[in-house]
């Protein structure tokens, strides 16, 4: 199978839901004139990226007009949605929604929320527990949100549970000015980790970065979709808004896993094992005897025995 | 041998898209900036012509009676060459009236007085032209406090920030800077014969080396001290940073309520826009 996916690189307006949504409309109506069967926006891209405590103000249950709104969008091209979802239980999550036909069909919540250096999400957002793959109409794929990424276990699950294509909305800060680089040094990153899994889980990286900026913080854009082979096949402009199109054949990843059976060859109990086992590593193991260290202790105290020095205790365990 | 990057191709089209992003989010067009005819404020007002077109830029030329001569004519040297709007305001007067009242004023206190004079003229130019007023501090002097806090600090956006002198002077040669400006010893031009660097002790592209080797690159002082900076360049360094940590934040607020601003009370400056 192979279809027209289409990547709108914006520039959301941050905190402001009704400007985003007509933003989403123009590029749904945009998508369709360009005969494109799915169309990927980027990270938060309904809401904006540096919230911080508009976060609750923004936010979307799945009963929210705005969720119909898109809903309905949906029955004319499936698209991936960027926003702040709300669960029942009143937390916050910083998800990707798959809209198709009228219905979401799939929801990711980023699992790996940067809180480091010049990002603060895990003070603002749940996070999320489960890397999955969904059926498309056009096959199985996974989404993934930017800092996901990072961490090679999530495509590692994600290519493991069959899917074709990774879709990777993202809202990637420009940082690391580097001499003689056409990009900054985190889009350089990008790019390389994009083509390193392409070809390594053979299978397509669909990357929709935004572009803009937030309090003087520009996002790089460089929005691309790298084919299985680990070229990309398209791209769009670094800084500002663009829209691209690219004819995605789905059946170069056949051709590709015929060539490098790697996934075919991936031996999963070796890696549940030695999960098992590194889980069980001895630092970790010394924090739990720590814990129950300090409960005898305090039990022992509580009875009036005489405390063992805690370093013999712990030995002697 | 350290050496900071500079991609000037890179800086300049991620320093003109700020501009023009920032100053588009609030519904403006234009901005005003400061020239003094040193290398900083020159290249703002350079990259704000080549955001916003150099119809939307006013540069503000506000000599006091002791200025260097030179910096009136290098200041309107950019103006010509960049085709930007200016305007002259002469601080004497203003300057002159108030030290007439506190004749025995250090020239500390009237440097700093007529930086945050300048700094209410370009607030006030601001409402009449509806622009923005454009920063021009670079990162060295932010890091070393090396400004004066409500004066040549305060602004509404400011490009040069996150870049260190020894940037500024590359990006300003790539874009086409007079040399006669990028080349001159920097001064704030406070008082007769100040030079920047004489004040601090130390030059520019020395402390450029340590501050990236210190901020950016997160190495610690006995790292520092191996890389072959002076263990006492290194602690003075650091001290001063340490030091002028109170203007690169908003004043001390006492926490009363639940919420206090910017402290649980957070949100972007670009909030709405």
């Amino acid at each position: 199978m192979s279809i027209r996916v289409a990547i709108a690189q914006i520039n959301p307006k941050l905190g402001d839901l009704p400007a985003n949504l007509g933003l989403y409309e123009e590029k749904i109506r945009l998508a369709i004139k360009e005969r494109a069967e799915f169309l990927l926006f980027p990270e938060l891209s309904l809401t904006g990226y540096f919230l911080r405590d508009t976060v609750p103000s923004v936010a979307l249950t799945m009963k929210s007009v705005e969720m119909k709104k898109l809903k309905q969008l949906s029955r004319e091209i499936p698209f991936v949605a960027g926003l702040v979802e709300e669960s029942a239980d009143h937390r916050f999550f910083n998800s990707s929604v798959y809209f198709e036909d009228g219905e979401v069909r799939h929801v990711h919540r980023k699992v790996y929320l940067p809180t480091y250096g010049m990002f603060d999400e895990q003070r603002y957002f749940a996070r999320g527990d489960r890397i999955r793959t969904f059926d498309s109409k056009f096959g199985r794929m996974a989404l993934l949100i930017c800092e996901d990424l990072w961490h090679p276990s999530t495509i590692y699950l994600a290519a493991l549970q069959g899917a074709l294509a990774v879709l990777c909305p993202s809202a990637s800060p420009l940082r690391g000015i580097v001499d003689d680089q056409v990009q900054d040094d985190n889009a350089r990153y990008w790019e390389m980790l994009n083509r390193v899994y392409a070809e390594t889980f053979s299978l397509f990286m669909i990357y929709g970065n935004r572009c803009g900026f937030e309090d003087g913080v520009g996002f790089w854009g460089g929005s691309e979709i790298v084919d299985p082979f680990g070229q990309c096949i398209a791209k769009a402009k670094y800084y500002e808004e663009d829209f691209i199109v690219a004819q995605v054949p789905f059946e170069s990843v056949r051709r590709k896993r015929t060539m490098s059976p790697l996934l075919r060859d991936e031996d999963i109990d070796l890696t549940i094992n030695e999960l098992m086992r590194i889980r069980e590593r001895p630092t970790q193991r010394k924090v739990v005897q720590k814990f129950k260290n300090s409960k005898v202790q305090r039990v022992e105290k509580a009875k009036g025995r005489k405390r063992q020095p805690s370093g013999i205790s712990r030995k002697v365990q | 041998m350290i050496q900071i990057p500079t991609n000037a191709t890179l800086l300049r089209e991620l320093l003109t898209g700020f501009i023009r992003n920032e100053v588009q989010k609030t519904g403006l067009t234009k901005v005003v900036v400061g020239l003094s005819g040193g290398v900083d404020s020159a290249l703002s007002a350079m990259l704000a012509a080549e955001a916003l077109g150099p119809g939307n830029v006013l540069a503000v030329l506000m000599p006091y009676k002791s200025s260097h001569f030179d910096s009136q004519v290098h200041a309107e040297m950019i103006v010509e060459k960049s085709g930007i709007e200016s305007l002259l305001v002469d601080i004497s007067p203003q300057i002159d009236a108030y030290f007439e009242q506190f004749p025995g004023a250090d020239s500390r206190r009237r440097g700093n007085k007529m930086a945050r004079e300048r700094m209410t003229i370009l607030y006030d130019q601001s409402a009449r032209w509806s622009g923005l007023v454009l920063g021009t501090s670079n990162k060295t002097e932010l890091l070393l406090g090396y400004g004066t806090l409500y004066g040549d600090m305060a602004s509404a956006i400011n490009p040069l920030g996150d870049l260190y002198k020894t940037q500024v002077w590359a990006l300003a040669e790539a874009i086409g800077m007079p040399q006669v400006i990028v080349g001159k010893v920097p001064s704030a031009d406070l008082w007769v014969g100040q030079t920047d660097e004489g004040e601090l002790g130390f030059t520019y592209r020395e402390v450029d080396k340590l501050l990236y080797l210190m901020v950016d690159q997160r190495y610690t002082k006995p790292e520092l001290v191996a890389a072959g900076f002076p263990e006492r360049f290194v602690e003075d360094v650091a001290q001063r940073i340490m030091a002028s940590q109170f203007k690169r934040r908003l004043p001390v607020i006492a926490k009363v309520s639940q919420r206090t601003i910017d402290r649980d009370f957070r949100y972007s400056r670009d909030w709405g826009k």
